[in-house]
Parts: structure tokens; sequence; C-alpha cells
């Protein structure tokens, strides 16, 4: 969906956008840009940086450097900053912060104050209709569930028409079982309306399911933004790797387009003919094949059920230890010897020291 | 929790201003004490009055542990009759403010009263009777009006904090006296040391009580030397250690706390049940905590009632003094003009504060708290320099007579003298509500495009409403009783409630100085109930729990 948007000028753009909080790093020189309608989702480890993001663009922060576009208008640079409230910013929190002494009417109509009253109040049934709150317009916060009162979090957020929705792990405070629906409603919402929302979270079903693109955060800079195939299936870095999803590192090696590790050759590299480079292949568990074999020197150390899955760790000779999906009827007991193969038709990421590389690197 | 470059510049710079505002007496105090050159000779007698001090504090410390602590222990760790009633009843005598129990206790206890007169018809008169208007009788009264505080946040602790802790303590082999001892006591302390420090602060503003007493205390010196002497450099040094000893109280409620934070979540437990008592332990448990509320309360009451029936016997005609009229309306309005302002002032703080603003700004409005610390005298003598340092100013410039009418012809100066003195309760009131709003609700309404003032007057001021009714009693009721404050700048001819109980009582003019009491008691029952709500919500909880 990225790749069609791309000519369109962007709604959201961060150049070389920096803040720090003493010594701590929360943003070093950040470059993202979202085009219109394009769900951004940014996801890192607690502490990376991610809110801060979020909280720069609202304007609950200012940069130490650098520039931050909403909508073609500049509201934080070398020449000015504009506050949160002359920002077209909606923000939704965790918490979801409703005005508790408000109706649910009067917390959508907050930030519609510079309409007409008529206006406002068709403004706010529309909204309401839009998150299937409309029956609910008279009720006050605290009569609400968590999955209602997040959405009205939402409506009172989209009412003001934001060029850019910003939202702080929305859907954290919400059951297990509630969070999946009312993630799905307001994905809906955003596709309906067109807005184009950066979303923070720190589940990575989370981002690489709903996110157009997926913005992988550390130390406050950006590991990788990049479609979730992409981030999933080709990191950019070891971070990247290990952090989005489950993987193990082995060395290996390239000698004329064949990878080779411990568990034996592994692919061919097409255009990594006429060298022989140290690499380190990424194998994620649902990638690793595993066979009872007598004679190899690999051995089961721990079985997790999980249902339809089994994961299995296995120690290799060397001590190093790599982890394999098997569907649930396959169980190979602790202890077992079996030796790990790489299933077919896969092409491993390699790294080379901490990122990962796609052609030999040149002698 | 925004960074200081989000802040608002106006309202961070109120903050400041505010804090200026209220810190500019108590600085003129310190820099007139301290570099003002001259007669560099210290007051009279200031080693007694020193001692004087330090002695009462002791003393009205012991006391009110003793009794606070013990009948804290007493109510949460035991049942016997009464005891549901009794465990809040015994914060009533909060209400009875110490100036008004010393004058009836005096009248009952002194050598004219009918305790030692029946004692002397018993004995003869040559029976040996204890000086009551002394340094013991006053650590008695202030100790009996101000328990309640030490009791409250004891009960606190112990009813609230760390069932769970409590609970593992005993599951770990302690037996109910080591688990008392080891666990709950220690993690009371923060709490006690909070409560301690309260009642150091009230015993040492106090004005009025220490007199009757005889007992010179710094506070007390401060204003006689002032007015007695008419020797302003004295009396200004002598505030310079008044402020040392508030400071002193500050440090060693820090010291006493520790770095100890016990603020536990979430340990649920059944935590200290108590222990029924039988026999005469129950009846004696519930004959104390009785003897107890009558000292401090019920009787003196009862006695101020037959004071003013009897004084309304006498003189029929006038039932009541129409001057009293007067000056309850003098107390009340100037009450409610120092609440109001007061309110005003800590919704602009706090509203600035969470707007976002810098360090400056944060320590500012911490600044603007100490003044609670300071004794009124103190204030009143800071606020009538700096109208000094004013009116020259204002002469310099071509004012003639400056602001001297102003402040010697109008209330001006005693409202400012309450700004400063009761901004810190009714902050800490409106900055308590606010610490319950969350910060994403500011954030939220930022975002949807709401200006500073708009999200003042329709998010914060709405969702702060508890903490500014709170602040309108607490600073009504403590401006209603001050005293020093009114007697240093009363205009000439004004007078309020509580100056003309202190100058009936001062000549024993009881009978007429009853029914004002009763009034200024009535009025500090208000927040004394909202006290009470907490400490049987507290009960209803740990019932539940």
């Amino acid at each position: 969906m990225g790749t069609e948007l791309v000519d369109a000028p962007p709604a959201l753009v961060l150049e070389s956008v920096s803040k720090s909080y003493g010594d701590v790093v929360a943003a070093s020189s950040l470059g993202l840009r979202a085009a219109p309608g394009e769900l951004l989702t940014l996801i890192g480890p607690s502490g990376c940086g991610k809110s801060t993001v979020l909280r720069l663009v609202a304007g609950l922060e200012r940069p130490d450097a650098g520039t931050i576009e909403i909508g073609g208008q500049v509201v934080a640079g070398a020449r000015g900053w504009q506050p949160p409230e002359r920002r077209r910013a909606g923000l939704v929190f965790q918490d979801h912060a409703l005005f508790p002494h408000l109706s649910v009417h009067d917390n959508v109509g907050f930030g519609l104050d510079r309409l007409s009253r008529r206006d406002r109040s068709a403004r706010i049934g529309e909204v309401l209709d839009l998150v299937r709150m409309g029956s609910l317009a008279s009720r006050f916060p605290h009569e609400l569930s968590g999955g209602e009162q997040q959405r009205v979090a939402l409506a009172r957020a989209l009412a003001p028409r934001p060029v850019v929705m910003l939202l702080d792990e929305p859907f954290s405070s919400l059951d297990e079982n509630l969070r999946a629906q009312v993630r799905a409603d307001t994905v809906a919402v955003l596709r309906e309306t067109g807005t184009t929302a950066l979303l923070v979270t720190h589940d990575q079903t989370e981002a690489l399911s709903t996110g157009d693109r997926v913005v992988v955060i550390r130390d406050g800079a950006i590991e990788q933004a990049d479609t979730p195939q992409r981030v999933f299936e080709s990191p950019a870095t070891r971070f990247v790797a290990s952090f989005m999803g489950e993987a193990d590192f082995l060395p290996a090696n390239v000698h004329d387009a064949l990878l080779t590790c411990e568990i034996g050759v592994v692919s061919t590299v097409p255009g990594w003919a006429d060298c022989d480079v140290d690499v380190d292949v990424v194998l994620r568990p649902h990638e690793v094949a595993l066979a009872a074999d007598p004679a190899s020197s690999a051995r089961v150390v721990a079985v997790e059920y999980h249902g339809a899955f089994v994961l299995h760790t296995v120690s290799l000779g060397s001590g190093r230890t790599l982890r394999s999906w098997q569907p649930h009827s396959v169980r190979h007991p602790v202890g077992t010897t079996v030796s790990a193969s790489v299933a077919a038709g896969i092409t491993p990421t390699l790294l080379v020291g901490d990122l990962a590389v796609t052609s030999p690197p040149p002698r | 929790m925004s960074s200081a470059a989000t802040g608002r510049p106006v309202w961070s710079a109120a903050v400041v201003v505010i804090a200026v505002l209220v810190a500019t007496p108590v600085a003129a105090v310190v820099v007139d004490g301290v570099f003002t050159t001259g007669a560099t000779q210290l007051p009279v007698g200031l080693g007694a009055m020193v001692l004087t001090t330090l002695g009462l504090m002791l003393g009205v410390a012991v006391g009110t542990t003793l009794v606070g602590g013990g009948l804290a222990w007493l109510v949460t760790a035991h049942r016997f009759p009464l005891r549901d009633v009794l465990a809040w009843l015994l914060v009533l005598p909060l209400a009875m403010p110490a100036y008004i129990l010393g004058f009836v206790f005096l009248s009952t206890f002194d050598s004219a009263g009918p305790v030692q007169g029946a004692l002397r018809g018993v004995l003869g008169d040559g029976v040996w009777t204890p000086e009551v208007r002394s340094l013991p009788g006053a650590v008695v009264v202030m100790s009996l009006t101000l328990y309640p505080y030490v009791y409250l946040l004891a009960r606190n602790a112990l009813v609230e904090q760390s069932p769970g802790t409590y609970d593992a303590a005993r599951t770990l082999g302690a037996s109910r006296r080591r688990a008392f001892w080891k666990v709950l006591v220690p993690l009371a302390r923060p709490s006690l040391a909070a409560g301690l420090a309260l009642v150091m602060m009230e015993t040492l503003t106090d004005f009025a009580t220490v007199q009757y007493f005889n007992v010179r205390t710094v506070s007390v010196g401060v204003y006689l030397v002032w007015r007695g002497s008419f020797d302003p450099g004295s009396a200004t040094r002598l505030s310079v250690l008044v402020l040392v000893f508030a400071v002193a109280v500050l440090a060693a409620e820090r010291l006493l706390r520790g770095r100890a934070r016990f603020h536990q979540q979430g340990a649920r437990g059944r935590g200290l049940r108590p222990v029924t008592l039988t026999g005469w332990r129950s009846w004696g448990a519930s004959a104390l905590c009785l003897a107890v509320l009558g000292a401090g309360f019920v009787v003196p009451v009862l006695r101020l009632l037959a004071w003013a029936l009897e004084d309304a016997a006498a003189d029929p005609s006038g039932l009541v003094d129409p001057r009293f009229v007067d000056y309850l309306v003098n107390s009340l309005l100037v009450a409610a003009i120092a609440a109001a302002a007061c309110i005003a002032l800590s919704l602009a703080m706090g509203h600035g504060l969470r707007l976002g603003s810098g360090r400056l700004a944060r320590s500012a409005a911490q600044l603007s708290t100490f003044g609670y610390a300071v004794p009124g005298a103190v204030v009143g003598i800071g606020v009538l320099l700096t109208f000094d340092v004013l009116d020259d100013a204002l002469r310099g410039l071509g004012v003639p007579g400056g602001t001297g009418l102003l402040v010697t012809g109008s209330v001006l100066g005693i409202l400012y003298a309450y700004v400063v003195r009761f901004l810190a309760p009714a902050y800490q009131a409106v900055d308590a509500s606010f610490a319950k709003v969350s910060p994403t609700m500011t954030l939220s309404a930022m975002t949807l495009g709401a200006s500073p003032r708009r999200i003042l007057t329709r998010v914060h001021l709405p969702l702060v409403r508890p903490g500014v009714m709170v602040a309108l009693v607490l600073v009504m009721i403590d401006a209603v009783k001050e005293l020093p404050i009114v007697l240093l700048l009363r205009p000439f001819g004004f007078t309020t409630v509580s100056v003309w109980v202190f100058e009936l009582a001062s000549e024993n003019f009881w009978e007429q100085a009853a029914l004002p009491a009763l009034v200024i008691v009535a009025a500090a029952i208000v927040p004394v109930a909202f006290l009470f709500r907490q400490v049987r919500l507290l009960d209803a909880l740990h019932r539940v729990g």
C-alpha cells in the first residue's frame, strides 16, 4: 500500500530530529516521512524513544534540533515552534484520558469549540457513528467499558480532522481477548477516514499486523523503517532480527555462493560467486527442520508445548543453541539426538558485524 | 512530565511571581534581622526564651506521642465497648483551639477556680497546689488539643499500611508484639514524623495559649518586643531565631523520615487484627478514651455553654452583644477574601506547573509553602517591613505618604499576611487534587486545540474542584482562628472574633468570652468533620478488606 502513495506530498516529515534529556538520548537525528493515509507502527524496547517521537510530533516536547512538518507546515524547526493546540495532530493515550466531568458527546466536542453549535453537533454525531458509539453519547466516561472508552478517545481525537493521528499504545490497557477486536475496529476507522497515523506499540505481532510500514527504533535511532514483510524477512540489523520475532545467530561462511554453517549447507547465495566470506546467518525457529539422528552431535535440551506448535531448543556440538518450531504432532523428547537443517526455499539473512548484507562485502 | 521547553512562559512566570510575593515578607525579616547594623544588643532574656521554647516543644512532642500514638494503638489493635465511635470522636479535640481550651483550663484549675477551691474547702487553706500558669500547664493543654495530628497519622499508618508485610512477619513466626515493634512501628515512623512535625509547627506558632500560661516562647517574644519596647531591631533578630526553629523542625522531620518511602501498593492481606479486650481492661480502655475526649473537648464545651447561658441570663436585654456581630462579620469577611486569594494563587501555580514548567518554577512553588511554618507574629513583622520598604520607594517616587494610609487604614496588610501564611494549606489541597488528574488529561486537551486559559476553565478547574473546596474550608478556619497577625496589622478600631476572645480571656472575662469562643469551635468543627469522613472511610475499607 505504501508504494502507490509515494508521489503524494507527505503528511508528516521528520528531518534530523534530535532530543535528549540530560545524558539520555531519546531521539538522535531521526528522519521519517509518512504519506497521506499511511499507517506507521513504531516499535522498540522500552525507553528506546518511540513515545518521544509522538510527543515531539504532538508538540508536547520541543526538539533540540531538526525540523518537523505536519501537512506541509513546519511546526518545529530553526525558525519557530508551534504549541500543541496549533498543530493538527490528534493524540490517543494508553489511559484514554477522557475528561471524567464531560459526557461522551462533550468529550468529542471538546476540540470543536471553533465550530458553530449546529456544525459541532453534526460533527460529533458523525464521528460517534464512525466508532459505533452514537447511542451512548449521553453517557459519562465512568459508565463505559474499556473498549468503549478507547473508541470515544479515538472519536474525540478524530473530530477536529487532524492531519496526523498519534496513538500511544492505545490497546495495551485492554483485556487480551478484547484487544484484537478493538485494534481491528480502530484500524478500520483510520483506513475509512484516510487518516495518516503513527501507532506506538511494544507488541511485535501488533506492529507487523497493523502497519503499512514498521519503524523499529533503538536508543533513539531508527534501525529500520520498512514494510512488515521486509522487516521480518530481511531485517536490516542484528537488533531488528532478534527484536522482531525469534532468531538465532550462527557463524557461517559463504564460499562460491554456497552458505555453510555448523548444521551443514544452508542454501545457495546467488551473486556471491567467487568469494569466501565469514558471516553470521540469521535462523528463525520456523525455518529450522529437525530429524532424529542417532549419529548427530546435536541434542534436544528443552521442549515447550505451545498448543499448535512445539518449540524445541537444540544444543549443537559447539554448544550454541538453535530453536525450532515443530507442529504439535511432532515431539522429540529432551535428550534426543537430532540433526537440524534449514527448510528448503529459505534465503536467510546474512550479517557482517551487526548489519545485514545482500552482496559480498568489497575486499 | 513535560519538559521545560514546552512550558508557557506567562504561566511559569506567574508561579515565580507568586512565590516571590509570598517569600518577600519572610525574606525581609531575615535581611533586616541579619544585615541591618545598629544597636546590636540581643533582646533581654533571650536565653530563657530559647530554653522555654525548647522545653515546651519537647514536652508537647512527648505528650502528643504518648496520647496520640497510644490511643491509635489502643483503638486499632483492640476491640472494646464504644471503640468504633470513639475511633473517630477522638479527632474532635482538633476543633478546640489551644487558646480556648487554655482559658477554660485556667479558669477551672487556677487558684481561684472551682477545683482548688474545693480542695481548700476539704483540706484547709494551707494545702499545696501546683502552679497552673506554668510550662507544664501549657504542655498539658497543648498536648490535649494537638494529639489528634499524631493519632490520625499513626492510625493511618497502622490500618492502611502493609497488611501484607504484617502477615509476612506473623507467618515468619513473629509474635503479635514482635510484629508490632519490629514491623509496624518502623513502617509507621514516617507518618509519626509527619504528625509530630505538624504538632511542632503548631506549638511554635502558638501565640495566645502560651501567654495565658506565662510561658515566654520566642514567638511571643517577637510580638512583645515589637509592641512593648518599640525596638524593631531586637524584634527582627528574634524573628530570625524563630525562623531557625521552624527550619529545624522541617529538617528534623526530613531526618526522622529518613530515606524511607514506605508506600506499599497492592500488598493485600488481613493485617493487624484487633484483639477483644475483656473484663476491667475493656471498660478501662473505653474510660481512657472518654477521659481524653472529655478533657480535650466535651467538658470545656459544656463549660463554655454554661458561661454563655449565665451571661445571657445575667443580662437578658443584650442577648447578643452588638459588637459581636460586627466582629464576626469582620472575621468572616477577611477570612473569605484571604481564602479566595489563596485559592486563585494556588490554582495559578498548579495550572502553571501542569502546563510544563522548568525547575525554577517547581522550586518556586515549593518555596511558596514555607510561610505556613512561620509564626504569625514573624509574618506580621515581615509584612510591616515590606510595606516600609515600599513606602520609602513610593516616597522616593514622589507619592506623598506612600502606602502608609493604605496599610494602617485598611485590612490589606492582614490579607497579605494571611496569604503568606495560608497559601501552603490551600496549595497543598489544590495540588493534591491536581495530582489525581492524569497528565494525559492536560496533554489531550492541548492536542485538541485548547488554549492554556481554556484548559484552566474547562478541564483543570472542574477536575480540581474538590481540592478547591478543601482549600476554602482550611484557609477560612485558619484565618478565623489567627491572632497575632491581626493584633500586629489591624487598622485602628478593627477587631475580629479571635482577638476579642483573646482580649476578654486575658482579662478573665470568661463569661463574655464564652459565646465567641463557641463560635470559633463551631467553625473549627467543619474541617474536623472532613477528617471524620476520612477516618470512617478508612474503617469501612478495613472492615471490607
